[in-house]
């Protein structure tokens, strides 16, 4: 026998997801709506008589046309006909939430309504009647709560003896009823499943029932001049309130809940801003930092700590002893990271040494091994970020976040939303881009992942670290640290500068509406985040596994295979077909400053930059492999041997190497580093990018990632080569603005405003 | 009197009059309950002046303040 399936579907932030969970437990399995980037998860419950399947809807206020959510859910229960639909109701605010109720009324498909936090609403001292509710309404309604797990098996059975049809009925006065009437009508001779659903959202000026043929006609008949729109939402809400204040009974005392005590401390007037900084800098600080709570650096105050070198103690408890401590204590996340890093050696080095043949250990132990560690190398800190950013947005403080930012950004055409993705990029972009799916407008969106790479991520510090430290040792001039904050900032410009030149070229448009719930703050279920957690472990393993594993196979093939396929060592890449590719692509490079003018050994730069599409940590490490290449090719390295790059753990030496083989100027040196922090991000990222960008869009969004590097590059290297270029530079900054500001005013359609308002009487 | 919701100030509260404006945000605007009829408190503004939180329907909503001047609320 078949299953029956259910849809489930809620409001957003009603305990849908908490729900899903105790219905399915571990059957769960996530996937995406065709088309769209929403997650789509699908479970068995066993929890009844017979097993049924459960698919969890998006969480939605309505069943508008506007947002991609809406549509998917409307047109699942309409043209999948599941065998009912559980709508989950949040007991605590049960007028908003019975709105979508009202309109689920009026499909043909049988409804439960689950009423759930029922515990909450007692606790608060309030009734809720659940009988006069399912009396008024007509379907069947159960109390439940979904963390505690009650009600959850009466649920399932009286959802699995639901009758099978059910004709869908309005909640709508029947001062509407002939409209409503003349529109079934018209649908019911078009043979479409749900007539009365279909006739009231055509009242509504629906704009998918309107694209319908005939529809507008049918419409413009009824309607008369007259707007149902105001009408239908004010009806509905009125037959909320009429019968459903009785079902009701609210505990005399008027109270501030514990959320508003928190909220008042947290979108404070003045302490908003500073606490969300402190919040933030914590997150990045346990995840990221290499001096936790700073012991080492409070410790260098008076004699400082020793570094791991120093200790007195075996080599097996150096590595052991390593993984949390040298100099300094190390952040959780950076533990965690080492852990798995160690382990990986181990591995690596425990495959290599078992392979006789030194062309296959090469390429399982470095190619694949090395390719695919370097991504799940990051997956523990990828993770904690993700781990840090559901508990904000679940614990209700995201949309604070929001609220309190979204002045700032909607001067870009942004809104608050986009701040968080954007923050994230600072410590892995694929976290970042996973995330701007919390962002409705889909111009918000694609803009958000594309400018996510230039806020530089942590796989990319160890290239300045390296250059600057390098640029500060063999020219002898500047800082290091200055060098760094500039090009982060850098970043943060190019990003700003893009999605304004976005928002004004190809996304013109209107600001994306904020119109959002404030959630309740409440603490964020452990269950949950571990759920969410595996989700995107399995996601980004498969990936690491797929498209990041072909690549880094193929890269690592090009550059260890002559042209005439024959297998090269590490200190012979220099023959390799990459190598000749970099010596083929160099002259590209030519007015970023690291191109023909830096000589014959001035390859390196370019191959350097295609490894750093792999894992942008490749960029220094071939810096280190190449260095070695030159020694052999007899470059002048300036006295450096091949065991001081080896021990060179920073890549500093490996950098110095190479500038002075190549002679390449420091402008050149700033604009490589802005070039790799610009461009296309790693693969992870690029297969991130394309599994949340829209169809069509990711070729774009990697033009515009060379475009953008291209540029930047070119900028920094002839400013800084030549000063009286940066005027050259600022007129055609001027004139671009110019055009588009033109542009846009010659075509701009005076927008009819015609207002369209009602007073109800 | 009728004011629009954009001009009112931390605490003021009033019944709402008319939905104005256009299309999405009108829409939007009925779907989270912002219909006439209903009763709303004005309870603060962003740190930066701008958007505000209403309490409405017994939960609270975020809005913009050009998205608050299509409300018309009756004090």
């Amino acid at each position: 026998m078949k299953m029956k399936t259910f849809a489930l579907i809620g409001n957003p932030n009603c305990g849908k997801t908490t729900l899903f969970n105790a219905l399915t437990g571990s059957t769960a399995h996530v996937g995406n709506w065709p088309g769209v980037t929403v997650d789509k998860r699908e479970g068995v419950c066993k929890k009844g008589s017979e097993h049924i399947n459960i698919v969890d809807l998006p969480g939605i206020y309505s069943l508008s046309p506007y947002t991609p959510e809406e549509v998917i859910s409307r047109n699942y229960i309409l043209d999948e006909h599941p065998y009912g639909v559980i709508n989950i109701v949040d007991a605590t605010n049960l007028e908003r939430n019975l709105y979508l109720t009202t309109q689920l009324l009026e499909m043909d498909v049988p409804v439960i309504v689950a009423l759930n936090m029922m515990d909450e609403v007692e606790k608060a001292g309030d009734k809720i009647d659940a009988k006069a509710i399912e009396k008024t309404l007509g379907v069947p309604v159960v109390p439940v709560s979904a963390i505690k797990g009650t009600g959850i098996k009466e649920l399932v059975l009286r959802a699995a003896a639901l009758p099978r049809e059910r004709k869908g009925e309005t909640v709508l006065e029947s001062a509407l009823g002939a409209k409503i009437d003349g529109a079934k009508k018209y649908f019911e001779t078009e043979e479409v499943s749900s007539p009365l659903f279909h006739a009231i959202k055509l009242l509504e000026n629906d704009e998918l029932e309107l694209g319908r043929k005939g529809a507008r006609e049918t419409l413009e008949k009824l309607a008369d001049g007259d707007d149902f729109e105001a009408v239908i939402a004010d009806e509905r809400y009125k037959y909320i309130s009429k019968n459903l204040s009785a079902a009701k009974t609210k505990s005399a005392k008027q109270k501030l809940t514990k959320s508003d005590k928190i909220d008042r401390v947290l979108t404070h007037r003045v302490f908003a801003i500073p606490i969300f900084i402190v919040i933030l800098f914590a997150v990045f600080h346990i995840t990221f930092s290499e001096d936790f709570l700073y012991i080492g650096a409070w410790a260098s105050l008076g004699k400082g700590l020793p570094a791991l070198d120093d200790l007195n103690i075996s080599d097996g408890m150096k590595t052991f002893v390593g993984i949390f401590y040298d100099g300094a204590v190390f952040s959780p996340g950076v533990i965690l990271f080492n852990v798995f890093d160690t382990l990986f050696g181990a591995i690596t080095d425990a495959v290599g040494g078992a392979i006789g043949a030194e062309w296959l250990a090469g390429l399982v132990a470095d190619g694949i091994l090395g390719g695919l560690f370097a991504v799940l190398g990051f997956l523990p800190q990828i993770l904690m970020l993700f781990m840090w950013f559901s508990i904000l947005e679940d614990s209700g403080y995201m949309a604070r976040i929001a609220f309190v930012l979204d002045r700032i950004f909607r001067r870009f055409g942004l809104s608050g939303r986009s701040f968080m993705p954007m923050i994230m990029g600072f410590g892995c972009s694929v976290p970042a881009m996973v995330n701007t799916r919390t962002l409705a407008d889909e111009n918000e969106r694609v803009a958000t992942v594309r400018v996510i790479p230039f806020f530089s991520c942590g796989a990319k510090l160890p290239i300045l670290t390296a250059i600057a430290g390098g640029i500060v040792q063999h020219f002898g001039v500047g800082n290091a640290d200055l060098i760094t904050y500039s090009m982060y900032l850098l970043g943060i410009v190019a990003a700003v500068a893009s999605v304004l030149i976005m928002r004004n070229t190809t996304m013109k448009g209107e600001v994306p509406p904020f119109i959002m719930e404030l959630p309740a703050y409440h603490w964020p279920r452990f269950k949950n985040l571990m759920l969410h957690l595996w989700d995107k472990t399995k996601h980004f393993v498969k990936k690491a596994f797929t498209i990041i594993f072909a690549s880094t196979v193929i890269i690592w093939l090009f550059s260890h295979l002559s042209p005439s396929w024959r297998y090269l060592d590490d200190s012979r890449m220099n023959e390799s077909i990459l190598a000749q590719l970099g010596m083929f692509i160099q002259p590209l490079f030519t007015p970023l400053g690291f191109g023909s003018q830096i000589g014959k050994f001035g390859w390196v730069f370019a191959v350097a930059a295609v490894t750093g599409l792999v894992a942008k940590e490749n960029v220094i490490a071939t810096f280190g492999t190449l260095g070695a290449c030159l020694i052999a090719m007899g470059a002048n390295v300036g006295g450096v041997t091949q065991d001081v790059l080896l021990a060179d753990e920073e890549g500093i030496t490996s950098a110095v190497a190479m500038m002075q083989a190549t002679g390449i100027t420091i402008p050149a040196l700033i604009s490589f580093i802005a070039f790799n922090m610009t461009t296309i991000p790693c693969f992870a990222a690029c297969a991130t990018a394309r599994a949340e960008l829209p169809k069509g869009k990711f070729l774009w969004t990697v033009l515009f990632w060379v475009a953008a590097s291209y540029t930047v590059g070119a900028a920094v290297y002839t400013i800084g080569s030549w000063w009286w270029t940066a005027f050259i530079w600022l007129a055609v900054v001027a004139v671009v603005i110019t055009l588009i500001v033109l542009f846009n005013k010659g075509k701009l359609k005076i927008r009819k405003t015609k207002k369209r308002s009602e007073a109800v009487a | 009197m009728t004011k629009l919701l954009s001009d009112f100030v931390a605490g003021e509260s009033g019944k709402i009059k008319a939905v104005t404006g256009e299309g999405r945000i009108r829409r939007r605007l009925f779907d989270m309950g912002v219909t006439p009829g209903a009763e709303l408190v004005m309870r603060k503004k962003a740190p930066l002046g701008d958007p505000m939180e209403i309490t409405l329907r017994g939960y609270e909503l975020t809005l913009r303040k050009a998205e608050a001047a299509c409300v018309e609320v009756e004090q």
